[in-house]
């Protein structure tokens, strides 16, 4: 996993991702009910996927 | 970044986290059982029976029963009791009368009863001593008052300035990283240092608005005073120097309801304010209406009907400052997006406590390892700049 230095614009790509569809998923289910509220589950399941998706990357 | 203000982030986001840390673990663990309030009334107390399921009663179905009437019903189970406030539902024909023994009684004297527009009974008064109001108490003010309230809210700035210096200092220790390491084989601080870093980093947006909400709900208290004292003044300008109005003069409701409407047609009310209290004037209902659509349905705009003669006085939609607490509620509460959206608060909140938990823990790691002289290099295998700012902070520390 160790790897060259990396510029800081990428180390920050994926977390700048994650914080922008928070951000998004916290919005949008304040502007509507239903569709907009289900967009909001999927945005803001990112950053709690994240969690699996690190455990799984780590045994493979 | 110089070394020089890596080690100046570092002091800042040691010192901000260990001050705010006690009083975070203790907010997240009040939380995570209040996110899901609603669920878990209905299951201890069940589902009441109403008369017309799916009617909201801050609506004008035909079969609700005139507001009047609802007050009656509360008042008769108070008796000598004034009332302070009347709230409704969007969802159902539920709502509550709230009665103290004066106009202004602070809101610990305050009874709140539960009716059913539908059939006009008294469903219960809400239980002020379950568990899970001692909870909320906790959470809120920590049974201090404003002063708790404005403390805590305190320590949701120091929670938010150790969330940005977090971020500063990520930098320098995923530099050779790809996003996601977890190295759990390696020394215990190595593997709760990735969780620390990881977990601080993807639930970064959600702590930042979820704390900072927070702050701002605990500066409501202020956030009313100021209103009563500056907008509302202005509305009722009219009416200053009179007397308060006495209970016994309180006009028709329905009548004030109906007078109000017309001002905003279109929408529904929230609640109204008593005269006396917090949310009104000395001779006013204050009417707060919702907006129409799902995002303005928490701005609120006020018509304020003398409650003597039912007629309109004035209305305004609440200031700047008043929306940002209106908006701050739900976006703190995580109430606003059906059960999944609550499941993911559950999930956040406990990924905090790890953060929380983690960073503790780190920090004691580092002070143990300080104070017994070990190589720092062996402990924590991590990047150039980690490396010399450890080694900086043990040359300061000595």
């Amino acid at each position: 996993m160790k790897r060259a230095r990396q510029p800081l614009r990428q180390v920050f790509a994926a977390p700048a991702c994650i914080a922008v569809a928070s951000l998004a998923g916290l919005l949008c289910a304040l502007t509507g009910d239903g569709l907009r509220d289900a967009l909001s589950w999927a945005a803001l399941g990112l950053p709690v996927a994240t969690l699996p998706w690190a455990w799984a990357r780590r045994r493979s | 970044m110089k070394n020089s203000t890596l080690r100046a982030w570092d002091v800042v986001h040691t010192w901000s986290s260990l001050v705010c840390t006690a009083f975070l673990l203790m907010l997240c663990l009040t939380g995570l059982p209040l996110i899901f309030h609603d669920e878990i009334d209905v299951l201890s107390e069940g589902t009441p029976d109403v008369g017309m399921p799916g009617v909201a009663s801050s609506g004008e179905a035909s079969g609700l029963l005139p507001l009047d009437r609802m007050l009656q019903v509360a008042l008769a189970s108070r008796p000598g009791e004034v009332p302070t406030f009347m709230a409704f539902d969007n969802t159902q024909p539920l709502m509550t009368v709230t009665t103290a023994p004066r106009p202004d009684s602070p809101g610990a004297d305050m009874t709140v009863m539960v009716l059913d527009r539908s059939t006009g009974k008294l469903v219960s008064a809400l239980d002020e001593s379950g568990i899970m109001h001692f909870l909320l108490q906790l959470h809120t003010d920590m049974f201090l008052g404003l002063g708790g309230m404005l403390f805590l809210g305190a320590m949701g700035l120091l929670f938010a300035v150790a969330v940005v210096s977090g971020l500063v200092l990520y930098a320098p220790f995923m530099r050779k990283l790809a996003f996601g390491s977890l190295r759990t084989s390696r020394s215990r601080r190595v593997k709760w240092l990735d969780y620390h870093n990881l977990l601080g980093i993807v639930a970064l947006a959600w702590t930042l608005v979820v704390g900072l909400t927070g702050v701002v709900n605990t500066l409501a208290d202020p956030i009313n005073a100021s209103w009563k004292a500056t907008e509302l003044a202005r509305m009722i300008s009219t009416y200053s120097g009179q007397a308060a109005l006495a209970p016994a003069d309180y006009g028709s409701l329905d009548e004030a309801m109906a007078n109000a409407r017309k001002a905003l047609p279109g929408r529904n009310p929230q609640f109204i304010g008593f005269p006396g209290g917090n949310y009104s004037s000395g001779h006013h209902y204050g009417i707060f209406f919702q907006g129409d659509t799902p995002l303005t349905e928490h701005l609120l705009t006020v018509a304020l009907i003398d409650a003597r003669t039912g007629a309109l006085t004035a209305s305004a939609p609440m200031p700047w400052y008043a929306k940002a607490l209106a908006l701050s509620q739900p976006l703190h509460f995580g109430d606003y997006g059906g059960l999944p959206l609550k499941i993911i608060w559950a999930i956040l909140d406990i990924f905090t406590l790890v953060i929380l938990g983690s960073g503790l823990y780190l920090w004691l790691a580092r002070r143990r390892s300080r104070r017994s002289g070990e190589d720092v290099r062996s402990a924590l295998p991590l990047t150039r700049e980690a490396l010399t700012r450890e080694a900086l902070t043990r040359e300061a520390a000595r």
